[in-house]
């Protein structure tokens, strides 16, 4: 347990309210492996974001703590980079400017100016944004937003990299094309990435383990499935393939029936092909 | 024989185009043009009719006709006083070159004119007073809403003050700005004079709390996933005030300052009249007192110069901000 690179361990947290402490989570336990990709998934609401804003060190878990390396960690940093839903660009400056401010930040004692002009550069053409160096967030697509938001993160050399629903707000085209990209980047560089998601299908494809998180109030893991395809990944390949499947079946059976939530169904992914999951789909939403 | 029909089809196709950007083109001037000058034509009917209904001791209020005569005296009056100016210090030059000239030793005085100071001349001294009081208080303003957006402490513990001394007209403390300036500045060559010092005060004083009011709601509202990359980022409070804070806030920053320059703008004609101050008030007040027959006509041209120039501070304003705001898209207005 201890030889994990990031460990997550007991985690629990309170909120104050106006009548009694609101508690969210309790008693989250997750070593983490040096280069591992993680999904966590759970209803909305359960807390998987604020499990995200803990580890990043945004919020202070009431017990417990992260380690990382061996060090705790408390405070936000540039070793724990976060990817936001909503990409949070600075919307005054250009897509170099934005991917520079973290590359100054975090380089400023090692690289010299040329050097990190070319680490600029570098990231930007890893998720193919180089073509728009000087356009202004408000100028390029969400797609392409959410690539500059993931090239500041990975120009920032993090020990993990931490995803809140990094394609949530994207169409379905547009995220099967940042997945790929997402992929192929993490097998090149091999981060550490904890991601946040909604979509069972994305959590399949791209994780090594899947965390299944229970309902709230005081939430915590539910299941942890160890998603053992070989990489790299086709999701072409991967629609037909019976392992695929079962997986995804796994997932949505802890969902929709472990974790009945009728309040608040899952988007699942409807433009799968396969009938037995629609048909699971269109019963979680009956339900 | 095709070619020729091609290029006929061509050049009916470029006529019909221009057709409609000739129609487009007269559309947008009706609409930036035609409209407001009518409004402007039917205000002027109208005041012409009530104003000749009305008589007061001072003769007919003064309709447009009357104004436009004033506003051409004023001119007129301007430009004379000019030539007398020039003509003071021709005189000047003149004597102290003869005095020179009979005694390379002799000390020569020169004095600065002191002739009666016009319409423009107040003009320029209410514009020159207003800048320095705004943007004395924008000085203080900006970087206090800012303190207080980013510092919920600081915020609470300046909140009060600023309720209280908000709702103060400025012309309550014209008093005792005269007397603070007369006790405390007190220096044998003045570089300002203490009339300017006092209205400029006056102003600064109105123009402090739209300004700070505003600069704190526009930090306070800063996005809070920009606020968590400063986080992430470590940022530095200089760097994060710079790159996120006041880029974020600077809509909300401007807002404040237009409301702030424009309610300076009003205080400043009032406080002129009142603690007779060189300046445009001052103008009206002269001549009100003085009590001519062209005296309300007079007072109407400087009404509507209030007025025009208030628009006008208003419209640099919003240039202004284009020009800084990163946002080139926005609409503003």
């Amino acid at each position: 347990m201890n030889n994990s690179y990031l460990l997550i361990s007991s985690v629990g947290i309170e909120f104050e309210t106006d009548n009694e402490p609101f508690r969210a989570l309790q008693d989250i336990n997750l070593p983490i492996q040096k280069g591992e990709f993680i999904s966590l998934i759970g209803h909305s609401g359960c807390g998987k974001s604020t499990v995200l804003n803990i580890v990043a060190g945004l919020y202070q878990a009431t017990e417990g703590g992260i380690i990382l390396e061996g060090k705790e960690v408390n405070e936000p940093g540039p070793d724990r980079a976060v990817v936001f839903q909503n990409h949070a660009l600075l919307p005054w400056l250009t897509v170099y400017q934005n991917v520079e401010l973290a590359v100054k930040r975090v380089f400023k004692k090692t690289k010299t100016k040329t050097e990190m002009h070319d680490w600029v550069l570098h990231n930007l053409s890893l998720v193919h944004m180089d073509h728009a160096l000087h356009k202004l967030p408000g100028e390029i697509s969400g797609g392409m937003k959410q690539r500059v938001g993931i090239a500041r993160c990975l120009a920032m050399q993090p020990k993990v990299l931490l995803m809140d629903e990094p394609f949530g707000a994207l169409d379905a085209l547009t995220r099967a094309h940042l997945q790929d990209s997402l992929m192929e980047i993490q097998g090149r560089l091999g981060n550490t990435v904890v991601m946040i998601t909604h979509d069972v299908d994305e959590a399949v494809l791209l994780s090594d383990r899947i965390v299944m998180m229970t309902n709230g109030p005081a939430a915590t893991i539910g299941e942890i499935l160890d998603v053992k395809l070989p990489r790299p990944r086709d999701r072409l390949a991967l629609a037909e393939d019976p392992d695929f499947i079962h997986y995804r079946q796994q997932v949505l059976k802890f969902l929709y029936e472990k974790q009945k939530n009728p309040a608040s169904p899952l988007s699942i992914n409807s433009s799968s092909k396969n009938g037995e999951t629609e048909h699971s789909s269109v019963s979680a939403d009956a339900a | 024989m095709t070619e020729v029909k091609a290029l006929f089809r061509n050049e009916q196709w470029k006529s019909i185009f221009s057709m409609n950007q000739i129609q487009l083109f007269l559309r947008q001037v009706l609409k930036a043009v035609t409209l407001p000058l009518a409004g402007i034509i039917i205000f002027l009917i109208l005041w012409q009719s009530v104003a000749s209904n009305i008589t007061t001791s001072l003769g007919q209020f003064p309709g447009p006709t009357e104004v436009w005569e004033q506003s051409k005296s004023l001119v007129a009056e301007h430009k004379q006083e000019r030539v007398k100016e020039k003509a003071f210090y021709e005189r000047q030059e003149e004597r102290n070159a003869k005095k020179l000239a009979k005694n390379p030793d002799a000390k020569i005085k020169t004095r600065t004119y002191t002739g009666k100071a016009t319409f423009f001349d107040q003009i320029l001294t209410s514009l020159y007073t207003v800048s320095f009081g705004f943007f004395a208080a924008s000085f203080i303003a900006v970087p206090l809403g800012i303190a207080c957006g980013l510092s919920e402490k600081v915020y609470q513990s300046i909140n009060p003050i600023i309720q209280i001394f908000k709702p103060v007209s400025p012309l309550a403390w014209l008093p005792l700005v005269t007397m603070v300036v007369s006790a405390l500045y007190t220096s044998d060559d003045p570089y300002f004079d203490k009339s300017f010092l006092t209205s400029a005060f006056t102003v600064t004083l109105c123009c402090l709390w739209p300004t700070v009011i505003n600069t704190t709601v526009g930090v306070t509202s800063i996005d809070r996933d920009l606020i968590n990359v400063s986080r992430v980022l470590q940022l530095s409070p200089p760097v994060h005030v710079r790159t996120i804070v006041i880029p974020s806030a600077i809509p909300m920053i401007f807002t404040g300052l237009r409301l702030s320059l424009a309610t300076g703008w009003m205080v400043l004609i009032a406080a002129e009249m009142l603690a007779q101050n060189p300046g445009l008030g001052k103008f009206i007040w002269d001549e009100f007192q003085n009590g001519s027959s062209n005296s309300l006509g007079r007072i109407m041209v400087a009404v509507l110069a209030i007025g025009l120039i208030g628009y006008l501070l208003d419209r640099l304003m919003l240039a202004l901000q284009r020009r800084i705001s990163w946002d080139k898209q926005a609409i503003l207005r």
